[in-house]
């Protein structure tokens, strides 16, 4: 009996490796930039392209910065969800316009509604590489040391939000009143 | 069944040739850049397609990061350095063969670690069966039997 044990207890290892494994989303590939200082970007806005934004000017505050583009559909999946978030005031919430086409970017505010304080546009995706983008959307959280704490690759479900996103920003909110 | 598998090997090979042509360069005017550029992106992982080099890959990233990559060679960069500026951004998924850290010593070594295990279970079992299994040496109607067999089996190549 004992002689069976073994390849059955070599044989249960494996599947459950196989079993996390397999279950796994490769494209959620954990990014290097978490607790690293948010890369540094001066973009024209995307509503006021003769103003600039830069990430230098949030420090002190926590706040959220998502990449979005008009080509991207689970951006539209995402967006109902990024204006509700943005009624709260919980967090501001800042856009990092990803690739885009400037008339396409403000006919899909128009149409969606705009959920955010503004938006950067990084029309060649020079500021997106800098933070590690490969899919949009893409959201950081960002501390009051201009330091990343999370990062969502995909949608911002309300799972994520309520059980992740939130709890974070409210923990950084109350270590930086003290 | 052998000229099958013949066509279906001809077919393989024209399949790998028609995929395994490079991405044209974008704006290549330094035939030296393109090249290095060509083989530094055929170490690095597209992360949009997965299982794409960064070389062949046709996403918009994949141009994006190339075009990167070409500007920081112009401006005299190493190709180490290239690599450490991708992987603060995108971490060692980004580079087909990880580099050696401890966070990737199982995955280099841990093949080696399973075959020493492997073969220390396989010498310890044939020792053991070695001492479980005594020698019996033949009887005498088994050796008769054996040089029986032996000599017809010379006499059959003899002749």
């Amino acid at each position: 009996m004992g002689k069976y044990l073994i390849p059955l207890g070599l044989f249960i290892v494996l599947t459950v490796f196989l079993a996390i494994g397999l279950n796994r989303d490769p494209h959620e590939v954990p990014s290097p930039l978490i607790n690293k200082p948010a890369p540094a970007f001066s973009l024209p806005q995307l509503k006021e392209p003769t103003k600039t934004f830069s990430a230098a000017e949030m420090r002190g505050k926590v706040w959220i910065l998502n990449v979005w583009a008009s080509w991207c559909v689970t951006c539209r999946d995402e967006h109902p969800l990024l204006l509700e978030y943005a009624k709260t005031g919980a967090v501001p919430i800042y856009g990092l316009n990803y690739k885009d086409q400037r008339q396409d970017a403000l006919a899909w505010l128009d149409e969606l509604g705009d959920p955010y304080v503004l938006s950067a546009a990084d029309l060649d995706g020079r500021v997106a590489i800098d933070y590690g983008v490969y899919g949009a959307p893409e959201t950081y959280v960002i501390d009051q040391a201009g330091t990343i704490r999370f990062k969502q690759i995909g949608p911002v479900t309300p799972d994520i939000w309520n059980k992740q996103v939130l709890p974070l920003v409210q923990e950084l909110n109350r270590q930086g009143n003290r | 069944m052998k000229r099958t598998c013949y066509v279906l090997l001809v077919l393989l090979a024209f399949v790998c040739v028609v995929s395994g042509k490079d991405a044209q360069p974008a704006s290549g005017d330094d035939p030296a850049i393109e090249k290095r550029l060509t083989n530094l992106s055929k170490e690095l992982r597209c992360l949009v397609c997965q299982n794409e080099t960064l070389a062949d890959s046709q996403a918009g990233l994949a141009e994006d990061l190339r075009r990167e990559i070409r500007e920081q060679m112009k401006a005299g960069k190493s190709d180490q350095e290239i690599i450490s500026f991708l992987t603060q951004r995108y971490g060692q998924f980004i580079l087909y063969r990880p580099q050696v850290t401890p966070t990737t010593y199982l995955l280099w070594f841990g093949p080696f670690a399973l075959l020493i295990i492997g073969l220390a279970i396989l010498f310890r079992y044939i020792r053991q069966r070695r001492d479980t299994i005594p020698d019996q040496p033949l009887t005498s109607e088994e050796r008769r039997r054996a040089a029986e067999l032996l000599s017809a089996e010379s006499g059959k190549e003899s002749a």
